[in-house]
């Protein structure tokens, strides 16, 4: 391999490397640790809906910015988190909620896996079930129990097994 | 019976392939806006060619109308700005625009530029009002009727479609 390359791609493996550890939390624009924890608290829960897969306390986006600003706002008029809460649920709906609340539009996404998961587990036993009642001439006997060597198993003539 | 009992894995792949098909199909980004059906929030904002002239939510009541969130540094804004200068040209209802999170020479400057559809642009810059109207993906289009109250709600540039199909229909139904 050309040193040159093998250079190129470890500069790029270190700048992406750099970029990671300078990627961190937006920074604080209040002087008041224990507000900027409380809102980081409660804006860590909530989704951004520009970039969806961070929470507003993670993301740059302007939005984002402005839903942080807002949040200190609300807490310095003295709101709880729950209101914080859903003064953003009434403009942008239980989208932006990270831990969405059980309703009828949601149960599925609750109850969904382990409604899979159960029917997995019934259809599992069901098939084990039958097969311990089976009789043995059901099966295929083991290939190790016919004595022969592993190669011929893969040729059906070889063996005189009916295919 | 149990001769087609082979056919459930079949059936089963139809299922969870019409499911997979139908989640490709819908569009992450356009989340349902909870505000459809409720009153639209009140804003007291000035006007962008006026700063000394404020317009409020008050003064549309009476009115179906129409509200355009846009900017000059959007870009989708600029695509769908063509077919809101052809609209505003039918006349239908009162068009307004809600700058949002510009600068007002910037603004003004876009508008000189690509043609002013809007009876009035609000000039949102701090995006509070933006904000208490759920908008996150500019440009987004609500239609509020007589009572105030937000109708509809389009994220995303306007097509001719959705003005044929959704829009102009509601205008009609609300008595436009």
């Amino acid at each position: 391999m050309p040193e040159a390359f093998v250079k190129t791609v470890g500069a790029i493996l270190l700048a992406l490397c750099a970029a990671g550890a300078l990627a961190k939390e937006a920074a604080p624009e209040s002087a008041d640790p224990a507000l900027e924890a409380r809102m980081t608290r409660i804006t860590a829960e909530l989704r951004c809906l520009v970039c969806q897969n961070q929470t507003i306390a993670d993301s740059n986006a302007s939005l984002a910015i402005d839903l942080r600003r807002e949040t200190r706002e609300l807490l310095r008029q003295g709101k709880s988190d729950r209101e914080v809460v859903d003064y953003m649920t009434a403009r942008y709906g239980d989208f932006v909620l990270y831990r969405p609340p059980l309703k009828a539009t949601t149960a599925l996404l609750w109850f969904g896996p382990a409604a899979m998961l159960a029917v997995g587990a019934a259809v599992l036993l069901l098939v084990l079930r039958r097969r311990t009642k089976m009789a043995a001439d059901a099966f295929e006997p083991d290939e190790d129990d016919e004595g022969e060597q592993p190669d011929a198993a893969a040729d059906p003539a070889a063996t005189g097994r009916n295919p | 019976m149990k001769r087609l009992w082979f056919l459930i894995p079949l059936a089963a792949f139809f299922v969870l392939a019409a499911v997979l098909a139908v989640a490709l199909k819908l569009d992450p980004r356009e989340v349902p806006s909870p505000l459809i059906d409720k009153p639209a929030p009140k804003f007291a904002l000035q006007r962008l060619d006026d700063a000394g002239k404020t317009i409020r939510l008050d003064d549309l009541r009476g009115k179906v109308w129409m509200l355009n969130v846009w900017a000059s540094w959007c870009v989708a804004c600029r695509e769908e700005h063509p077919l809101l200068v052809e609209f505003a040209k039918k006349r239908v209802v009162p068009l307004l625009g809600l700058n949002y999170k510009d600068k007002r020479e910037d603004a003004s400057a876009w508008l000189a530029r690509f043609g002013n559809p809007y009876d009035a642009s609000l000039f949102d810059d701090e995006g509070r009002v933006g904000i208490d109207f759920g908008v996150y993906g500019v440009p987004e289009t609500f239609v509020i009727d007589q009572n105030g109250v937000i109708r509809m709600k389009h994220i995303g540039p306007l097509t001719p479609e959705v003005i044929a199909t959704k829009i102009e229909p509601l205008l009609k139904k609300l008595d436009a």
